[in-house]
């Protein structure tokens, strides 16, 4: 019995690389940076490790991470 | 014969391993049901199945068998908790009828879909409106398209190995089974039913879901997924023919997907299903003294439907149906798609009451080239 | 729980709240049509690193009561999750209730987006007083349905109310329901930007808002108690709340309201206050 139509497995960029989404692209100032991890937190796709790198092949540049940061650490910057 | 409290006092008696008992239909599902031993039963009350599922309630509440009993809300929700419990790897059981089947019709196709092994009795009733809750078969043809194996039971006895057989079947083609019996007629009226204990070989599915999995199930398709998965259930649903047929003779002999009753030399063949085969077995009986040559082909199964033993019938055929679709019966429908010329007639909707004499009415107006009504009203 | 890459838009509050599922042990997902069935996976790929089972719009409690029937005659540890919309607590009120009251041990995880989005944002029994959807496009004239206050009556083990605009709170609510048994239920407040019509990075923003103008009550109910949640605790109190203009001008699907119809609004969502405050004998 061929189940493949009906199973569906785990895959990283179930919907491919969505970072070609974006229209603004997150870019984190380091020296302004605390590490707070608020933006790790809230990052919808879950794109911002905990050591605060971004995984651009994903980000879909919704802007949450910039909104977030206390310390404006977080600047969107045109595609 | 007609016992509408559902629970007759029979004496048994023992011959061999075998128990014969007087039980209605309803009382020997259950039985068969206690003796496969599901893990989860859940069902939504409707006559006239509720006895089946009070039967096995009253059975776990004793300690004789050893289940969970789900309690619901809807028959919508009585597939879902056994949709579950077969996806977890449960062995699974719900029955209903009519109105409960109609409800519950969306996840019949999800069951049957997602390729879950499990088994419903369909004590088959008339579907509103008007309100009917009298016998007709208007409910259970309606699984036709969902893909699921559907058997018609013709007696108690039959409901008993039916049941039985539908786990060991169901659970080897990952397709759920559907067991018909006749409201009232054969629900709720005792017969002599000889009870046994087959082995049935433990729960075995396609796959389960366990929390240290990491797949989905029944994701959105998009291309062919659907396609190709709607494929495989039909081809998987045709093959189970074979499966049905080899366990035949474990479960009663009772002639695998059709039974051919003085077929051999007939030169009118009459096509029914359900209870009332009974009574078209006497009508044929007493038309056969008249010299008459017909016979009864009675389906067994309406899926995988017969269409090898439609095509061979080789006379002129009649069928006889307890379900229209437009002015037509479901059954003659499905046996004119075989490529068979037949004539149609659709009585006993809604149980209006269809008796040897009048079948005998109704074989000899077809023989005679004198049939007019379609529907016997 | 859920990777990176998955099909839900920039922004969205489901995608945030099933990341937060790491905080429940040995789960299982029953998701039913919705935004969360996309966004877990487009067959054939899965977005969750956890067991999916997607299931018909209003089976959900039935079938997740199903699935812990079986694990617990197998004997197999698993919180069983039914993940649904608003929109599947409407179709699946009557299955939701008896799930509720069998006390079946599962958790119920409403992500409540105010609407049915993934159909195109039509009006649900949540959707907000007033709210322009495209079955109200003049703006819902019908009550907002209040389902934790409905599933406390249920006497349910485990109620609580969250929001993605709050994640630690939401993560310690996850947390707890994981390590009760029975009944557990967590209706989660999620604004949606395609759906409430604001830009995707003010989707915190604005379920902030919601929380402290007082359109979005914080609480956890245990122990036949009523509590409000250490966050949103101080907006019980009228005076500490920001205006409810504020929340409700951020979106666009408030963008027609009248000055009266706020303050229509505000009466609605202060004799709600005055429901949970009896409930809570604060
Ligand atoms: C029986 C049935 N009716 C209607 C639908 C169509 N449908 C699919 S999802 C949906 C709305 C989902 O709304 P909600 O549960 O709030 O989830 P959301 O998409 O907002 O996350 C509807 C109406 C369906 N799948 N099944
Ligand atoms: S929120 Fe800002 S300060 Fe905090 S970790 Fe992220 S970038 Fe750094
Ligand atoms: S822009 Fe959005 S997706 Fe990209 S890192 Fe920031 S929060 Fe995450
Ligand atoms: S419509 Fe809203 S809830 Fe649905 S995926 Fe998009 S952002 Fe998420
Ligand atoms: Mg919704």
């Amino acid at each position: 019995m061929d189940l493949e139509p009906i199973i569906s497995r785990m895959k990283l960029g179930a919907a491919g690389e969505t970072g070609t989404w974006r229209n603004y692209r997150p870019v984190i100032n380091k020296e302004l940076c605390n590490k707070c991890k608020t933006c790790f937190s809230y990052c919808p796709e879950g794109v911002i490790s905990e050591e605060i790198e971004i995984d651009y092949r994903f980000c879909k540049g919704c802007g949450i991470c910039k909104e977030m940061c206390r310390q404006k650490a977080i600047e969107m910057v045109q595609e | 014969m007609w016992n509408l409290q559902g629970n007759v006092q029979a004496e048994s008696h023992r011959n061999g391993s075998r128990v014969r008992k007087l039980l209605t239909s309803n009382e020997a599902v259950a039985e068969a049901v206690k003796i496969a031993k599901p893990d989860v039963i859940s069902a939504y009350p409707i006559t006239p199945q509720s006895p089946i599922v009070e039967s096995l309630a009253k059975m776990i509440a004793k300690g004789e068998l050893d289940a969970s009993f789900v309690r619901v809300e809807s028959e919508h929700s009585a597939m879902a908790v056994i949709h579950g419990a077969a996806t977890a790897g449960a062995r699974v059981f719900t029955a209903t009828s009519s109105h409960g089947l109609a409800y519950m019709f969306e996840m019949c196709w999800w069951i049957a879909g997602s390729r879950l092994p499990a088994v419903m009795a369909v004590a088959t009733r008339s579907i509103g409106a008007p309100w009917n809750i009298h016998g007709d078969h208007t409910d259970i043809v309606q699984l036709r398209d969902a893909g699921w194996i559907i058997g018609m039971a013709e007696n108690a006895q039959e409901a008993f190995d039916m049941t039985l057989q539908a786990f060991c079947v169901s659970e080897e083609v990952n397709i759920p089974f559907a067991v018909g019996l006749d409201a009232f007629t054969m629900s709720h009226t005792a017969e002599v039913v000889e009870i046994w204990e087959p082995e049935i070989p433990p729960r075995r599915q396609a796959y389960k879901v366990l929390p240290s999995d990491n797949f989905a199930v029944n994701a959105v398709t998009m291309g062919k997924a659907r396609m190709k998965a709607r494929y495989d259930l039909a081809v998987d649903l045709e093959n189970s023919a074979k499966v049905i047929e080899k366990t035949d003779k474990d479960f009663g002999n009772h002639g695998g997907l059709v039974e051919n009753y003085r077929l051999d030399d007939a030169d009118f063949a009459v096509v029914m299903m359900g209870g009332w085969c009974g009574d078209a077995k006497d009508a044929i009986d007493m038309l056969r003294q008249e010299g008459f040559k017909i016979g009864l082909l009675r389906i067994r199964f309406l899926r995988p439907f017969p269409k090898k033993a439609v095509k061979e019938l080789g006379c002129e055929v009649l069928v006889v149906d307890k379900a229209n679709s437009d002015l037509r019966g479901v059954l003659g429908i499905e046996v004119s798609s075989c490529g068979v010329e037949a004539k149609n007639v659709v009585a006993g909707i809604g149980g209006v009451d269809v008796g040897v004499e009048d079948l005998c009415r109704i074989f000899k107006d077809f023989m005679n080239g004198k049939l007019e009504m379609e529907w016997y009203l | 729980m859920i990777l990176p890459g998955n099909t839900s838009c920039q922004g969205c509050p489901i995608s945030l709240a099933m990341r937060c599922l790491d905080e429940i042990e040995n789960p299982v997902l029953v998701i039913p049509a919705g935004c969360s069935t996309v966004v877990a996976g487009l067959h054939p790929n899965s977005a969750m690193k956890i067991p999916v089972i997607h299931v018909p719009f209003a089976s959900t409690n039935a079938v997740a009561c199903g699935v812990k029937e079986a694990y617990k005659r197998a004997g197999v540890k698993a919180n069983v999750i039914a993940w649904i919309g608003d929109g599947a607590a409407d179709i699946g009120f009557a299955t939701l209730s008896a799930s509720a009251t069998r006390k079946d041990d599962i958790i119920t995880v409403v992500v409540d987006n105010e609407a049915y989005m993934n159909t195109g944002t039509q009006a649900s029994l949540s959707t907000f007083w007033k709210a322009k959807t495209s079955t109200s496009p003049a703006g819902k004239a019908d009550e907002r349905r209040d389902l934790a206050l409905i599933m406390i009556a249920h006497k349910a083990d485990y109620v609580a109310t969250a929001t993605v605009g709050y994640i630690e709170d939401l993560r310690r609510k996850f947390r707890k329901a994981s390590q009760i048994e029975g009944f557990r239920f967590i209706q989660i407040h999620c604004p949606c930007p395609p759906g409430w019509r604001f830009p995707s990075e003010k989707t915190i923003e604005i379920a902030r808002k919601a929380v402290m103008s007082g359109a979005w009550a914080l609480f956890e109910f245990y122990d036949r108690k009523l509590r409000f949640s250490g966050i949103g605790k101080k907006f019980a109190e009228k005076d500490n709340r920001i205006s409810l203009a504020e929340y409700l001008k951020a979106q666009g699907r408030f963008e027609h309201l009248r000055d009266e119809d706020i303050l229509a609004i505000e009466k609605a969502i202060d004799e709600e206050w005055e429901i949970l405050k009896r409930f809570s004998g604060e």
